[in-house]
């Protein structure tokens, strides 16, 4: 594998196709030095890795927080913090995961890194806004933190009126700070929609886009149209604070059920911005590691787009229980329902790609299978709380925790880390150690199912989310879930030691380490600024594993 | 012969500027999607309280708000006049136009501000500050509160949108546009345009509406 990989660097060193061999540039980890060349660099895989450092950072942050919530649930009453601070621990910990890592996690990152190579573009169409998109999400990030830690707040990551615009704490500057957060997105989204229009190498029609590609561009379609929407119901939830705007106080004959559906119209759309790009991970990765190509491409890409669509319909499930009629239930879980189709065939499609495939047993592939066991399980505990009868017994117990956490966790979380492993080659040109990482991965499993089954157990036995306290008889399986929150922790600080210290001590990988035909990697082993010596010219898919490897996806003579 | 410089991502001045259009054309779908989430509540709300929302529009002032259409479409005849003079190499024309613009835009924010004082010496304040005696009713209360947020963010909106005409108006009378250089300028005036756009939904909303 690494003889042969050598092999085609040196093939590609060698420049046999110019005339004079010109220097080989310095790949992009080189291409300038010192910290100015970093800050103000407007080379998407350079910001790719500082998001990268920041949401690694975030995530940390926000596991810290879920730890000590599990402490304080070790025992039935008090055990480490009062309950004041319960409320804002579990506000610490929503808020942080879900608007400074999940959202941007996979898009910022591995997209910003890939996409442009996968498109065959030099760089992304507006890299002076990539460049200004991370100050932004620093800026919002900082604003949001601090003003959680300093002023504190209580509502949770939903800030739900009447409480929110009546409790003390500092509700306002962590709304500005996500709104500012919100618009890094939206930068993100503009640019990777309009590179993918505009940048599309020579030969690349949209039917040779890679799945991941495909993901991205329907997810940023989404944060594009959910975005402004909470943006502007979480500023007049903010601007209460300044002056009492009352649009959703009952006083004023507003209705705070309103604010739930603007919230729920973004926050639901918002839920597949976290998975879909999580979904495009995986369709990678079982390509890659089954040497096939997906068994329906068409089946994956236009389910994204599915997803995308119907996505903007579901958002009355999560108000069932807030006053609404029978039919608006039956049709609201009814559509929701529709977006656990569109999963399904991905989930179907995915597993079919297996089917006679050559299966590689390596740490991103532990990752997919993991994906696909927990995100199949969540969608259909999905399934089962979007049933209105059903859901009455549910809502905002541990049920619903579990079910969204084996989603966001099982799904994203593990996509993230497939993904973390499958592109560290490529980031850093070097390997991991697959022996950790193997090990690694399937303490995060074990790790992630202690922690969660019970509270699925827990939720349907009764124990309502949010609270810091619970009767006696809920406590064995709040220590389970415990001990699993310390096994999932240890596991992914072990992860995060083992890719740091390969980035160090690792072998030396080739530019194509899995034997991958994905065009991202037919650059050299790290990729130089531009990412391609010539502008490449696609003639093949990205998936065409019936062709020979060594047949070039570019025609390097083409300029 | 171009004078402009092609970024290096791009293949040629053809496909920088399709994506130029592009990212604008999608930011400004964004901003009406600001309004969007507005303009729901209004729905409901209205929904909610037909009778009262009909006599809250009742008592704005016709005549302001139909001048301040005008006004702002005047505007933007200009400001795409301005457009087709760069195109055709009249810079100094095109500032001409801009300042005409701009100075409709002034006018506009003007009446909108009488009419703010207008409905402040009548008590009519958004939310918890409302104390107007003979208009009353929580549908009214809620009607007043959402005008003047959508008026509001409309106002900043012509504000930006000023600042980004300013920056057009110096740009032609130092001649830095022209006939192939003009990208810049023609997504300016489409932000402009979408100050417009907007309000001719604000117009009929809130002050048509309620015969
Ligand atoms: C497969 C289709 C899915 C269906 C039918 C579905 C259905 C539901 C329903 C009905 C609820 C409300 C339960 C309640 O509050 O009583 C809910 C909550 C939630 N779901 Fe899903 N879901 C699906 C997929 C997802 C995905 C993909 C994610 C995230 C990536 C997700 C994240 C969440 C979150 C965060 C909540 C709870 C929000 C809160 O109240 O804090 N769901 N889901
Ligand atoms: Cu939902």
């Amino acid at each position: 594998m690494t003889e042969q990989s050598r092999h085609r660097e040196d093939i590609e060193a060698g420049d046999l196709f110019a005339d004079v061999p010109p220097p080989p540039p310095p790949d992009y980890l080189r291409d300038g030095r010192g910290i100015r060349s970093w800050l103000l660099t407007t080379d998407h895989k350079r910001i790719a890795l500082m998001f990268y450092a920041v949401i690694v950072a975030m995530l940390a942050l926000g596991g810290i927080f879920a730890l000590l919530l599990r402490t304080e649930l070790l025992t039935p009453d008090q055990t480490i913090m009062t309950a004041p601070v319960y409320n804002r621990m579990f506000t610490l910990h929503g808020v942080t995961m879900v608007f400074l890592f999940m959202i941007p996690s996979i898009p910022a990152t591995f997209g910003n890194f890939v996409l442009p190579i996968m498109l065959g573009a030099k760089d992304l169409a507006f890299p002076r806004l990539n460049l200004a998109s991370f100050y932004v999400y620093l800026l919002g990030t900082g604003v949001t933190l601090a003003a959680m830690v300093w002023g504190g707040v209580d509502t949770g990551w939903t800030f739900y009126p009447p409480y929110s615009t009546s409790t003390e704490s500092s509700v306002f500057p962590v709304v500005v700070g996500i709104f500012i957060v919100g618009v890094s997105s939206m930068m993100t989204a503009i640019n990777f929609i309009v590179t993918t229009h505009t940048l599309r190498a020579k030969g690349m029609n949209w039917f040779r886009l890679p799945l991941f590609v495909w993901a991205m561009y329907a997810t940023s379609v989404i944060i594009l149209l959910a975005t402004p929407v909470i943006g502007l119901s979480l500023g007049l939830v903010g601007a209460d604070r300044l002056y009492h705007f009352g649009i959703f106080d009952a006083r004023f004959g507003g209705d705070p059920v309103l604010f739930q559906h603007l919230f729920w119209f973004y926050s639901h759309p918002a839920v597949y911005i976290m998975i879909l790009p999580a979904m495009g991970v995986i369709s990678e990765l079982v390509s890659t590691f089954s040497r096939k190509p997906p068994s329906s491409y068409d089946a994956i890409a236009m389910s994204s787009l599915g997803i995308a669509f119907v996505g903007f319909f579901g958002w009355g499930h999560h108000m069932f229980v807030a006053g609404m009629s029978e039919l608006d239930a039956g049709i609201f879980g009814g559509l929701s329902m529709f977006v656990a189709i569109f999963s399904a065939i991905k989930v179907f499609t995915w597993t079919a790609t297996l089917y006679r495939g050559r299966v590689a047993f390596n740490t991103p592939m532990l990752y997919f299978f993991w994906f696909l066991f927990l995100f199949t399980f969540g969608g259909m505990t999905g399934v089962a709380v979007a049933t209105q009868s059903l859901d009455v017994h549910w809502h905002d117990t541990y049920f619903v925790v579990a079910h969204f956490h084996f989603i966001m966790v099982g799904g994203t979380i593990t996509a993230f880390l497939g993904a973390a492993h499958y592109w560290f080659p490529k980031m850093f040109g070097r390997l991991y150690s697959e022996r950790m990482g193997l090990l690694t991965s399937v303490s995060v499993f074990f790790g992630f199912l202690f922690t969660f089954v019970p509270q699925f157990l827990l939720g349907n036995a009764g124990m309502p989310r949010r609270y810091y306290s619970y009767p006696a008889r809920f406590q064995w399986l709040n220590v389970v879930s415990t001990g699993g929150a310390y096994l999932l922790a240890g596991a992914l600080l072990l992860t995060l030691i083992n890719l740091l210290c390969a980035l160090k001590w690792g072998r030396r990988a080739g530019p194509n380490p899995w034997g991958s035909h994905g065009y991202e990697w037919m650059t050299r082993a790290i990729p130089i600024k531009h990412n391609f010596e010539t502008p490449p010219v696609i003639t093949r898919g990205p998936y065409d594993y019936h062709l020979p490897e060594e047949m070039p996806h570019v025609d390097p003579q083409a300029r | 012969m171009s004078t402009r410089r092609l970024a290096e991502q791009f293949e040629d001045l053809a496909k920088q500027d399709h994506a130029a259009r592009l990212a604008m054309w999608i930011f400004l779908a964004s901003e009406i999607l600001l309004f969007a989430a507005l303009f729901a509540l209004y729905t409901s709300y209205r929904a909610m309280y037909p009778d009262e929302f009909a006599r809250a529009a009742a008592h704005n002032n016709l005549a302001i708000g139909t001048i301040n259409t005008f006004i702002l479409i005047t505007s933007s005849a200009t400001v795409a006049l301005a457009l087709w003079a760069v195109r055709g190499g009249l810079q100094r024309l095109a500032g001409w136009l801009l300042i005409f613009s701009i100075g409709c835009g002034l006018l506009f924010l003007v009446l909108k501000g009488v009419e703010y004082g207008q409905h402040f010496r009548a008590g009519i304040y958004p939310g918890a500050g409302y104390r107007s005696a003979e208009l009353t009713g929580q549908g009214v209360v809620l009607f007043f509160t959402l005008y003047f947020l959508i008026t509001g963010l409309h106002a900043f909106h012509v504000v930006v949108g000023l600042a980004v005409l300013c920056w057009m108006t110096a740009g032609s009378l130092r001649g830095r546009f022209g006939p192939d250089e003009h990208v810049r300028f023609e997504l300016g005036t489409l932000y402009w345009h979408l100050v417009d756009i907007v309000w001719i939904f604000v117009w009929p909303l809130l002050y048509l509406l309620h015969r």
